[in-house]
């Protein structure tokens, strides 16, 4: 077990290492030209060459990389070029913000991708055919125009949440829940959509499997028997949809934080984009990049839980 | 991001899927919106009422009307006209992504799939490595480096979308590298590119469409998601580009979100149902190779049933031997029928007026073919059918109840404390996910309500007395850590755990190795003797029966047409079918083990 867990733990590391270095490189490959883009069309060249001697533009990208890599490894991720603010220090402090929504999201969409699930695989008939259908609209309509339905519905037309703006947890439970409860339903629904799907498949065959007569056979309820074992062995293809779908919230909630203002990770990644912030862009991309590597290290280690032929080879 | 169709035999892309998809509802619906929305866009140059870029102070906001029929936006541009060429540009957008994913993607997935090697992990590697980040961050961080082009974005995305297509044509290619058309291809000297496209692109052909259908979706919300977050190129109308205007204004102009977002939604869906309906259509053009279960047990039984209707001969029955001393009656099935509802409302019967009487120490052999319907009595008896399957007629009596009308609730407590299974392929009726110890545990904790140390204690003492030599390791082992014949001993210990009185084993030496079926039918004996159970042993081979059995019931489509003494139907088979089957197994079973002939010669003298 030990070996399992190590073994996926430096497998995460190497992962991350090697995403920051290609994303590093790519990023500051420019060299000039981001100096160009940062100080206008109209400056001179002497300008362009002083602001890139400024943010160390001019030294070799190796020279450049290594020195960020340095400074990456003991939490220093430089300074943002526009407003001088630590990266580290802005990107934490929204860090939590985003993460509320993804991982509220994800919560929400486990829980009732079950439920539905269950429902669909065992009642099979019209409702099984009506939960793929919506299953499939609910794919297949972009978030953020769920997003955009719901904030004119509920916050503008029905009032019944605020339009825009965040309360941390820290501050009220009950603010921060009136703050999140919009964007979370807009993030989970595409990921529900895509979990149903996927855990429904997983779970009728899992039920056709003859260990369930068996189970039955002996004595064990019909409901006991779909919890306890056919939902775990069912469980694992719907880890790893879960896992896929986390990344895509991750993505997904860059703009559900600007539809509804939340100070989230997407709001400082879309302010630099603009600007061409390229510091804070890394800063972005290492942390999104870790939490990736953390989240599949957590469902490499469920899916272990669940099913001991990973564990044990 | 994207699930994978699974890969398509071949010869299923060879039939029209443009024909078969003007018959699916949604397939023509989705068709037809699409076109409408591309022909719209193609055409606005000549549909338009403005020009999409001129802006108007004086019409800033204006209403909808005979002036603008959607309304002005923010800078007094038409919105009906912008709506049409911004269909251009994002489609146009679209389309630049799916063509570097697929040509990216497809031409990596033949290559790695076909030749391998260093190739081939080099590229699976890669595709992990492009999914390990969320696309939206990407396209984001890019947009940092090389500024606002729509273009540019939309192709960083193809590359992002290009594992959706390697990871399938790698996968079909993989299965059919080694097919034997291929190999014949290749010993027939027909160069690899040839080979390639001839037959390998036909086999991907079909599913890369169904997914192009879906990547051309995402890539449109991507790409309106790129652009709603005011990251795009303002030269150029798109609809992204509109919703962002819209979602500005949308306290003075609540409409001028609406025509957007409800272009986008409607084309989203469309591609997605459009790829829906061509595996759909996929789908039921390869039915009819992959026959169901249930569809080839219904055609049996249709076949068992005009058969047996021709015969309408009774079951022979033949009488007890006098000096047996009969134990009391266990079990009595009267008339049984089973059927399955099909799905045009319809019910197949599969087992047809079947008698059945087990006494208490008895060992009842339940004989016949594939298909006979013997294991279909066996599931009803215990009310555990497959879904779809029913009791249609008739009464199982079990010690005074009618099982047959026993709700579920009463039935479970029926199962596993009374009547008891034992299954015919030991590994897949073990919970690969549960220990050995556990899965013997949990029902006895919940059938007998004993404790867990107490369960422990039981079913390491069942463990051995089935003849697993070391029951501790076994307890703490996993299915797939025991041998077949193993986990046969566990499923009958499992099976005696609660003192059952009636058994049913299906078939509980098919599977296994021959001289592990001896001992396990040594074992069955042991446990029928020491309980006192009686026993319904499903079998086809009369070498068990013989070996086992003290009464036999012989059956064929779905009925009975023997049934007797053990004794008296090895020496007096009247029904045609019964003494072919004692016929072959004669020869059948001779070589198979040496008790088995000498028994059965035992018996037969």
């Amino acid at each position: 077990m030990y070996q399992f867990v190590l073994r996926r733990l430096l497998s995460g590391v190497l992962l991350l290492f090697v995403i920051t270095t290609v994303a590093y490189l790519l990023l500051y490959a420019g060299g000039g030209d981001i100096a160009r883009r940062i100080v206008g069309p109209t400056a001179s060249d002497a300008q362009v060459a002083l602001k890139a001697s400024q943010l160390g533009l001019d030294r070799p990208l190796v020279v450049q990389y290594w020195d960020w890599l340095t400074g990456a490894l003991t939490g220093d991720l430089g300074r943002s070029w526009f407003n001088g603010q630590l990266v580290s220090a802005g990107v934490s402090s929204r860090l939590s913000v985003t993460l509320s929504l993804v991982l509220g999201a994800t919560i929400i969409a486990a829980v009732v991708s079950v439920v539905v699930a269950v429902w669909a695989a065992v009642r099979r008939g019209w409702v099984d055919r009506v939960v793929q259908f919506v299953g499939v609209l609910g794919f297949a309509i972009p978030g953020f125009l769920i997003a955009l339905g719901l904030v004119s519905l509920f916050a503008l037309n029905l009032k019944w949440f605020k339009a825009t703006g965040y309360v941390p947890i820290t501050t009220s439970f009950g603010g921060w829940a009136a703050t999140v409860t919009l964007p979370i339903v807009a993030l989970s629904i595409g990921c529900i959509a895509a979990v149903v799907q996927q855990i429904r498949g997983s779970l009728i065959d899992a039920l056709r499997q003859d260990y369930v007569r068996t189970l039955r056979a002996r004595g064990l309820s019909f409901n006991r028997v779909v919890y306890k074992h056919v939902l775990r062995n069912a469980g694992g293809p719907a880890l790893a949809v879960l896992a896929v779908q986390f990344i895509g919230l991750l993505g997904g909630a860059v703009i559900v934080e600007q539809i509804f203002a939340l100070p989230g990770l997407g709001q400082i990644t879309v302010a630099a984009t603009g600007q061409g912030d390229i510091p804070v862009v890394m800063g972005v991309v290492v942390a999104t990049a870790a939490i990736v590597v953390i989240v599949n290290l957590v469902i490499d280690l469920a899916q272990g839980w669940l099913n001991p032929k990973v564990r044990l080879s | 991001m994207i699930e994978s169709p699974p890969p398509m035999p071949a010869g299923a892309a060879k039939v029209s899927l443009f024909r078969r998809l003007l018959t699916h509802p949604t397939g023509v619906v989705s068709m037809v919106l699409l076109v409408l929305v591309a022909l719209a866009s193609v055409l606005a140059p000549l549909l338009a009422t403005h020009d999409p870029n001129t802006a108007s102070v004086q019409q800033v906001l204006a209403k909808a009307g005979s002036e603008h029929i959607l309304g002005a936006d923010s800078a007094g541009r038409d919105v009906f006209s912008r709506l049409l060429f911004a269909g251009q540009f994002s489609l146009a957008g679209a389309l630049v992504a799916l063509a570097v994913a697929l040509i990216l993607g497809v031409t990596a997935g033949l290559a790695a799939g076909y030749y391998g090697g260093w190739f081939d992990s080099v590229s699976s590697w890669l595709t992990g490595l492009m999914m390990a980040l969320p696309g939206m961050v990407v396209l984001l961080a890019a947009r940092a480096v090389v500024g606002p082009s729509m273009w540019l974005s939309m192709m960083i995305f193809g590359v992002l979308l290009s594992p959706a297509f390697f990871r399938l044509v790698y996968a079909s290619v993989t299965a059919v590298r080694n097919e034997l058309y291929v190999d014949a291809a290749r010993v027939s000297g027909l160069s690899d590119v040839r080979i390639i496209g001839r037959h390998i692109l036909t086999v991907v052909r079909a599913p890369v469409i169904i997914q192009s259908a879906m990547v051309l979706g995402i890539a449109i919300a991507i790409q309106a998601g790129l652009e709603f977050l005011g990251l795009g190129d303002r030269n150029i109308p798109t609809w992204g580009s509109m919703l962002n205007d819209g979602f500005i204004n949308i306290f003075k102009s609540p409409t001028l979100v609406l025509w957007p977002a409800l272009i986008i939604g409607l084309v989203c869906i469309a591609l997605t149902l459009l790829a829906n309906a061509m595996r759909d259509e996929l789908e039921r053009s390869r039915g009819p190779v992959k026959k169901s279960h249930k569809a080839a047990a219904a055609e049996a039984a249709a076949d068992a049933e005009g058969a047996a209707e021709k015969r309408g001969a009774a079951a022979v029955v033949h009488a007890d031997e006098p000096n047996e001393d009969a134990g009391e009656i266990l079990l009595e099935v009267t008339d049984l029928g089973v059927g399955y509802d099909q799905p045009d409302g319809s019910t197949t019967h599969v087992v047809n007026h079947v008698n059945l009487t087990v006494r208490r120490g008895e060992v009842h052999g339940l004989v016949g073919e594939s298909g006979s319907g013997k294991t279909q009595t066996a599931f009803s008896i215990l009310r555990l059918l497959p879904q779809g399957g029913r009791i249609t007629g008739g009464s199982i009596f079990f010690e005074g109840q009618d099982l047959a009308q026993l709700s579920e609730k009463e039935m479970t407590k029926v199962r596993g404390k009374r009547i008891a299974y034992i299954p015919q392929e030991p590994m897949s009726n073990l919970d690969s996910a549960f220990t050995i110890g556990s899965q013997l545990m949990e029902p006895m904790r919940v059938c007998l309500g004993i404790s867990k140390a107490e369960a422990r204690k039981r079913a390491l003492s069942l463990l051995a007395k089935v003849g697993i030599p070391n029951p501790e390791r076994t307890f703490d082992a996993y299915p797939h850590q025991i041998s077949g014949g193993m986990a046969q001993r566990v499923l009958i210990a499992g099976a005696v755990s609660c003192e059952p009185d009636l058994l049913i084993a299906d078939e509980p030496t098919t599977a296994l190795d021959v001289t592990v079926q001896a001992e396990v039918l040594n074992l069955l004996r042991e446990l029928q003797d020491e309980l006192n159970m009686g026993v319904i042993l499903v079998t086809h081979n009369f070498g068990v029966v013989a070996d086992l059995c003290d009464r036999v019931t012989v059956m064929q489509t779905g009925r009975v047409v023997e049934t007797g003494p053990v004794r008296s139907i090895f020496n007096h088979a009247q029904h045609p079918y019964t003494r072919q089957l004692l016929g072959a197994i004669l020869e059948d079973t001779a070589p198979r083990g040496q008790y088995t002939l000498k028994e059965l010669k035992g018996v037969a003298s």
